[in-house]
């Protein structure tokens, strides 16, 4: 393992900010902290990097235990969310900033600063000062003096918030695959479940200074661990319907076709996503209340015994408020929550097919 | 009334009281000197002639001008780098975390808010021969005392000594909001890549208070020019002219020697080389040390 990060706290004054953190990073790795904003992923990414005392709990990057170490012998480098250049170098002072600090030998320094401005395509700019460059270069300069230094982890703190839109999903390819052509070990912490999911190899979801769930991607799309991870991921997110008792078993209303046979609907939610809703001749009654029209999608929202839900249909749709609809979907593709917990039921059965 | 007229009588309402004040205490001065100093003084009854640039070939001959401004370049060149110094080395040790900061802090700015004439006095006490502090400290071990204001060697560097004691502590206030304005994460970038505490300093800090810097020498050079307060208390321009300096120099033409052609010369002077400190200081800061 590269990073392994064991029991981790951090407090400030009474706030508790990381509450028992635990988790590892496999060389080569890229793996994403995601969490709304306050769920202390930064701090867990400034904890690694030494730039805040620990409270307690420990870290080991690359079998060493690093814990007390100061940032520069930690063997990490780091990029930060405003880039954090420095303001009155050049393009090319910033990149080899650290190497200086280090005395790397200068035909060394030359030799790695023509690879890194390749990889960056950052040659016509060397000159330039950060505050003469565009946020996406500059973004660029804060990663070419991050792999400059040719360390073996990589620490980024929400590296794109900065950018716009069509220049983040261009910088997040980039960042992927350079990456995996450099084999570092990548901590990548964003609020941007987007990012997340199509960046990580792994992701750690936090809440509240807690680790909500640690998996790949797609099981964090598939098997949430809870109401709160399934509403997190996925735009729009999941539904989450509330269970009722039907005749004989749990349904989504009273006089609805049970879906769940001889189980307590009052004890269980039930979350499906917009994508796995279809609209059919037959199946469960509805009522559309709205729609949003995206292009390629539109977004139907319709209630189910009162309850929303949204459905994602292709294209156009011609449906008004006030039309009753049915809605038909694949029994494999629902999850069961616990009503109280909101935990998913792990070993839940398989519902009924709608008749 | 048209709009357009009325948002401008508007503004010029607004403005003219501050005018009305600056025409009258700052602007009409500045004109009525430089038309005396081409005039001579009114004698028994006489109105002033004008002798044209007479009273400025005066000035190029008078000694006493020159050593004035003789003595208020090594005042400046003498005191400002130091206090600058001081004042960055106060700014970095006060800023950051240790017991009893904030009562440091106020200890370095305590001078500041004394008044000059305060501070003269604190120092006469301290200069003073045979029973000064500093006569004090130097016959316990067994040094003769010595005359430090009464010596023309000593007494302007007497000066200096306190002018610097007095601006160290208000220069380090501006230091210490410019370190405080640095960007943190810009500081922890510096620590990830492992500049040392000096290193850092050299190749970031100082260059990213580089607008301070340029702000605190003009202020610092004006001030020079203009503060005179304690000459009053402690030499009065001597001895032998020693710690004369051109505003004292001034102040004795017009109200000592009522010699106020002359002295209306000396304010052209000192008016140009504000004006142009001021304008320089404008230009400097416009030019460069904007980074972001």
């Amino acid at each position: 393992m590269q990073i392994e990060v064991r029991s981790l706290q951090k407090n400030y004054g009474r706030v508790k900010a990381v509450r028992d953190v635990s988790f590892d990073v496999a060389e080569g790795q890229l793996r994403v902290i995601l969490g709304p904003s306050g769920c202390g992923k930064t701090t867990v990414l400034r904890l690694i990097a030494g730039l805040e005392p620990v409270s307690a709990g420990s870290i080991r990057i690359a079998g060493v235990d690093v814990t007390l170490l100061p940032p520069d012998r930690r063997n990490i480098s780091m990029v930060f969310q405003s880039y954090a250049l420095f303001p009155h170098l050049s393009v090319r002072e910033n990149i080899i900033f650290g190497l200086k600090v280090r005395k790397v030998p200068g035909p060394e320094i030359e030799k790695r600063l023509e690879r890194v401005i390749e990889l960056l395509g950052l040659g016509q700019r060397l000159d330039a000062k950060p505050g003469e460059l565009s946020g996406g270069m500059q973004q660029r300069v804060a990663l070419g003096r991050a792999i400059i230094a040719e360390k073996p982890v990589t620490l980024m703190d929400e590296p794109l918030s900065n950018l716009d839109a069509k220049l983040r999903n261009t910088m997040r390819r980039e960042i992927c695959a350079l990456q995996r052509r450099l084999g570092i070990s990548m901590v990548y912490v964003t609020h941007d479940q987007v990012e997340a999911m199509t960046m990580a190899d792994r992701i750690l979801l936090m809440r509240e200074g807690r680790i909500v769930q640690d998996d790949v991607p797609e099981s964090f799309y598939e098997r949430p661990a809870n109401v709160f991870v399934a509403r997190f991921i996925g735009t729009p997110p999941m539904n989450i319907l509330p269970l009722c008792n039907g005749g004989g078993g749990a349904a989504l209303a009273p006089d609805g076709p049970v879906l769940y046979p001889g189980l307590d609907g009052s004890r269980f939610k039930l979350g499906i996503r917009p994508e796995n809703l279809r609209l059919a001749d037959e199946g469960h009654p509805a009522v559309v209340t709205g729609k949003e029209y995206l292009g390629s999608d539109t977004f139907i929202a319709c209630a189910i015994n009162g309850h929303e839900a949204i459905v994602r249909t292709r294209g156009m749709s011609d449906l008004a408020p006030g039309v009753p609809i049915h809605l038909t979907w694949d029994s494999k593709t629902l999850c069961l929550f616990d009503a109280h917990t909101e935990m998913r039921i792990e070993d839940a059965p398989e519902a009924e097919p709608l008749p | 009334m048209n709009p357009k007229i009325a948002r401008h009588v508007y503004g010029w309402l607004l403005f003219t009281p501050a005018a009305i004040f600056f025409i009258l205490f700052t602007h009409y001065p500045i004109v009525r000197s430089c038309f005396l100093s081409l005039f001579s003084n009114s004698r028994g009854g006489r109105p002033p002639e004008f002798v044209g640039l007479e009273n400025y070939h005066y000035l190029i001959d008078d000694p006493i001008f020159w050593q004035a401004l003789k003595n208020n370049l090594i005042y400046a060149f003498g005191t400002i780098p130091v206090t600058i110094c001081l004042a960055m080395l106060m700014a970095v040790w006060v800023n950051r975390q240790m017991a009893g900061r904030a009562f440091v802090r106020a200890a370095y700015f305590t001078p500041t808010i004394l008044p000059m004439i305060a501070i003269a006095n604190i120092w006469l006490f301290f200069y003073t021969p045979g029973i000064g502090l500093f006569d004090n400290i130097l016959q316990y071990f067994g040094y003769p005392g010595r005359n430090w204001l009464g010596n023309p060697d000593t007494a302007l560097a007497c000066l200096m000594v306190i002018a610097v004691w007095k601006d160290a502590g208000f220069f380090m206030i501006f230091y210490l909001a410019a370190l405080q304005g640095l960007p943190k994460d810009v500081i922890e970038a510096g620590r990830i890549e492992g500049a040392g505490r000096f290193y850092f300093f050299r190749r970031v800090t100082f260059p990213l208070l580089m607008p301070t810097t340029v702000f605190v020498v003009f202020n610092a050079l004006i001030n020079t020019f203009r503060i005179i307060d304690h000459i009053f208390i402690l030499t009065k321009g001597g001895p032998d002219n020693a710690t004369e300096l051109l505003l004292y120099y001034l102040f004795q033409t017009a109200f000592e020697f009522w010699d106020t052609a002359y002295a209306a010369v000396l304010t052209v002077v000192i008016m140009a080389i504000l004006m142009t400190l001021a304008l320089a200081q404008f230009k400097v800061l416009e030019r460069r040390t904007h980074y972001q």
